[in-house]
């Protein structure tokens, strides 16, 4: 362990936002000494071929994760709460582009 | 000179040189210091290999004798190649590697500064994708700069000494040939008493926050536009030609 | 919860195709089989820049040298993608690289061979990236969520490769008799390896079972095999290149070609290390990573000092 302390670098969540407008996802990990460098270092692991407009990289060791067994608590309420949902709603025919 | 040869022979100078740095550059690949790193150095020598077929291709064309990009990467002899003699420099270590790419990258960024307001189209053109490139690479060279001035002890040392050993070289790509000035004083090339100038205000800045002291040398070596090289550049093209000159009527697309 | 009832949803949840997510209950033995796989995937790909570098420098033309240093970045970025979701299971890249530098954790065998001429280059690209897509493609619906969905980047950015290698090959086989030849050579040396990169016989594959049955894989080491020989026999064809097999001929009852006996003995002595460039493969990663300590450590350096002055 004190050997990877010296030379690892630590690891970075990487968030891509694809296109203006949408939110940022998800789409790995990278390992980089600084905030600096893991953004640059996500640019050019992760968006080689122009994938994305805007990268966030967060320290992987300051994320918390919801654990599954809460799963219950956590996101079944939300699935009562079909309001929340665009299909929820009965639209007249012939109106569109809602 | 007229405008059109001393086109040419611009334009085979900073192809050359963006050629002969990208050849450099893949010889890291697959043995960089860590996989990120790798990558993010395949990407200057993917805009360097770039930019070096655009000018050779313009060279070519200039030139009427019908030659592209690989005759003139592939098929000229090292007394005919006019790159600097800064890029064909050996690799080295890592901080070598990156002392010689930081003072190309500074030279190169101001350099196409200057150049997007090139009276030739195609030049101007030329100038305005790269630089974006250029950018980003001297940002990533600075970068290491100032991270092995201010990192360990040993990086201090040897990035230190990098800056030593590639000093010499660094003096060439201000000089100032008749094809040059032919044509900064048609408006086609930047005057490089401001890039220079540019660049030494960059260098001072960067190397100040990298704790490094500027080599006092003053001497600097030159030749490279004249086709006189380091032993070095020879030894670059036997491996880069092997396959061309060993089946010189094949085709490779 | 009793294990074998975790145990039993696990599987259920398996079976329903639901993908398992990092911190989901997984069997401990299910963590490691896939730590294990894609830890050596990760390092296949990083050590499989090596054979393809070593043409790097005496690529023939500048389209070529840019398309294969974009191809072998790529390759380095699929190692990444793979060591992140290796990550995900509680592994630390540094680990993972040290026990392939130990020589303790494998990777592809086939990188052992040599690139001796350009044609190999081609080769590489159409036979060993052909072959591997087959296996990549499978796992894009493997059962843990983080492989699954790097492989879906991996095979997204892959297509290419095989592609430029095939382009490669082709151009040669229509070429001056001498390319021709060397690439029919190249053919030669690497069909016989490219057969063996699907593993051990079905019979002879004792971890398979366990692997499908947790749809880590979804088709056996032989099934895909056979599909790889059938589209690579057509293509060698359709460019002029003969298949170095003797007993390949198409079985019209099967549906399928039948193929001559693969030298397992070849392929047992590779992996135990005894391939043409085993020694060079190792000694070349751990020479970049013995030469990079000191820019890691510097970064790391000057990292903390930027954190302790931020503090201040």
């Amino acid at each position: 362990m004190s050997q990877n302390e010296k030379t690892n670098w630590p690891l970075w969540e990487v968030f891509i936002q694809s296109k203006p407008g949408l939110s940022h996802k998800h789409v790995g990990s990278i390992h980089a000494a600084d905030a600096q460098s893991a953004i640059e270092n996500a640019r050019d692991v992760y968006t080689r071929r122009s994938e994305g407009t805007s990268i966030w990289v967060v320290p992987a060791n300051a994320i918390s994760a919801s654990s599954p067994d809460d799963e219950g608590e956590f996101f079944e309420p939300a699935n009562d709460k079909v309001y929340r949902h665009p299909t929820f709603y009965n639209i007249p025919k012939g109106v569109k582009y809602l | 000179m007229d405008v059109k040869e001393a086109l040419k022979i611009f334009a085979l100078n900073h192809g050359d040189d963006a050629l002969v740095l990208s050849h450099r550059i893949t010889e890291w690949c697959g043995h960089g210091p860590e996989l990120e790193e790798d990558i993010a150095l395949s990407n200057v020598g993917l805009d360097l290999l770039g930019q070096a077929q655009s000018l050779l291709n313009y060279a070519g064309e200039l030139g009427g004798e019908g030659k592209n990009a690989d005759d003139l990467a592939y098929r000229r002899r090292e007394r005919e190649f006019t790159s600097l003699l800064l890029v064909e420099q050996p690799n080295g270590n890592y901080a070598n590697t990156i002392a010689r790419q930081f003072f190309y990258d500074t030279f190169h960024y101001y350099f196409l500064q200057g150049l997007k307001n090139s009276q030739d189209e195609f030049l101007k053109g030329f100038a305005e994708k790269s630089i974006k490139e250029v950018a980003y690479h001297l940002r990533h060279s600075s970068k290491w700069v100032i991270i092995f001035g201010d990192g360990t002890d040993e990086s201090h040392q040897k990035i230190q000494e990098a800056v030593e050993q590639i000093w010499k070289y660094t003096g060439e790509m201000f000089e100032v040939s008749e094809a040059y000035s032919t044509l900064q004083k048609a408006n086609i090339l930047p005057n490089l008493d401001e890039v220079k100038s540019n660049y030494q205000t960059k260098i001072s800045e960067v190397l100040a926050e990298a704790k490094l002291k500027i080599p006092e040398g003053t001497f600097m070596s030159t030749g490279g536009r004249n086709g006189i090289h380091t032993e070095n550049l020879g030894y670059m093209l036997t491996e880069m030609q092997y396959l061309v000159r060993t089946y010189p009527d094949a085709n490779w697309d | 919860m009793d294990e074998n009832i975790l145990l039993e949803n696990f599987q259920k949840k398996v079976d329903a195709e639901i993908k398992v997510e990092p911190k989901d209950w997984m069997p401990e033995k299910y963590r490691k089989t896939l730590i294990r796989q894609i830890s050596q995937h990760a390092h296949s790909e990083v050590v499989g820049m090596l054979p393809e570098a070593n043409w790097l420098t005496r690529a023939p033309s500048l389209r070529r040298k840019m398309i294969l240093l974009a191809k072998i970045q790529d390759e380095a970025g699929h190692g990444l993608y793979l060591y992140s979701s290796a990550e995900t299971l509680g592994a630390d890249r540094q680990d993972l690289i040290e026990e392939l530098l130990s020589g303790k954790a494998k990777y592809s065998s086939i990188f052992n061979y040599p690139t001796l001429t350009w044609a190999d280059i081609g080769a590489v690209g159409w036979l060993v990236d052909g072959a591997a897509i087959m296996n990549q493609v499978m796992l894009t619906r493997a059962s843990y969520g983080p492989y699954a969905r790097a492989m879906v980047r991996i095979c997204k950015e892959e297509s290419f490769h095989q592609r430029q290698g095939f382009e490669i090959v082709a151009n040669l086989a229509n070429g001056t008799p001498e390319q021709k030849e060397m690439a029919q050579d190249a053919l030669n040396r690497w069909w016989w390896p490219s057969l063996m990169m699907f593993g051990p016989t079905d019979d002879n594959s004792p971890n398979s079972a366990l692997s499908m049955k947790w749809k880590i894989k979804r088709k056996s080491n032989d099934e895909l095999r056979q599909d790889f020989i059938d589209r690579t026999v057509q293509q060698a064809e359709a460019i002029g290149l003969t298949v170095p097999d003797k007993d390949l001929k198409w079985n019209e009852e099967k549906g399928h070609y039948d193929f001559g006996t693969i030298n397992w003995d070849e392929f047992f002595e590779v992996i135990k290390g005894n391939g043409p460039c085993n020694q060079e493969r190792l000694s070349a990663r751990q020479e970049a990573y013995n030469k990079g300590s000191w820019v890691r450590e510097a970064a790391k350096a000057y990292a903390a000092k930027k954190q302790v002055s931020k503090a201040a």
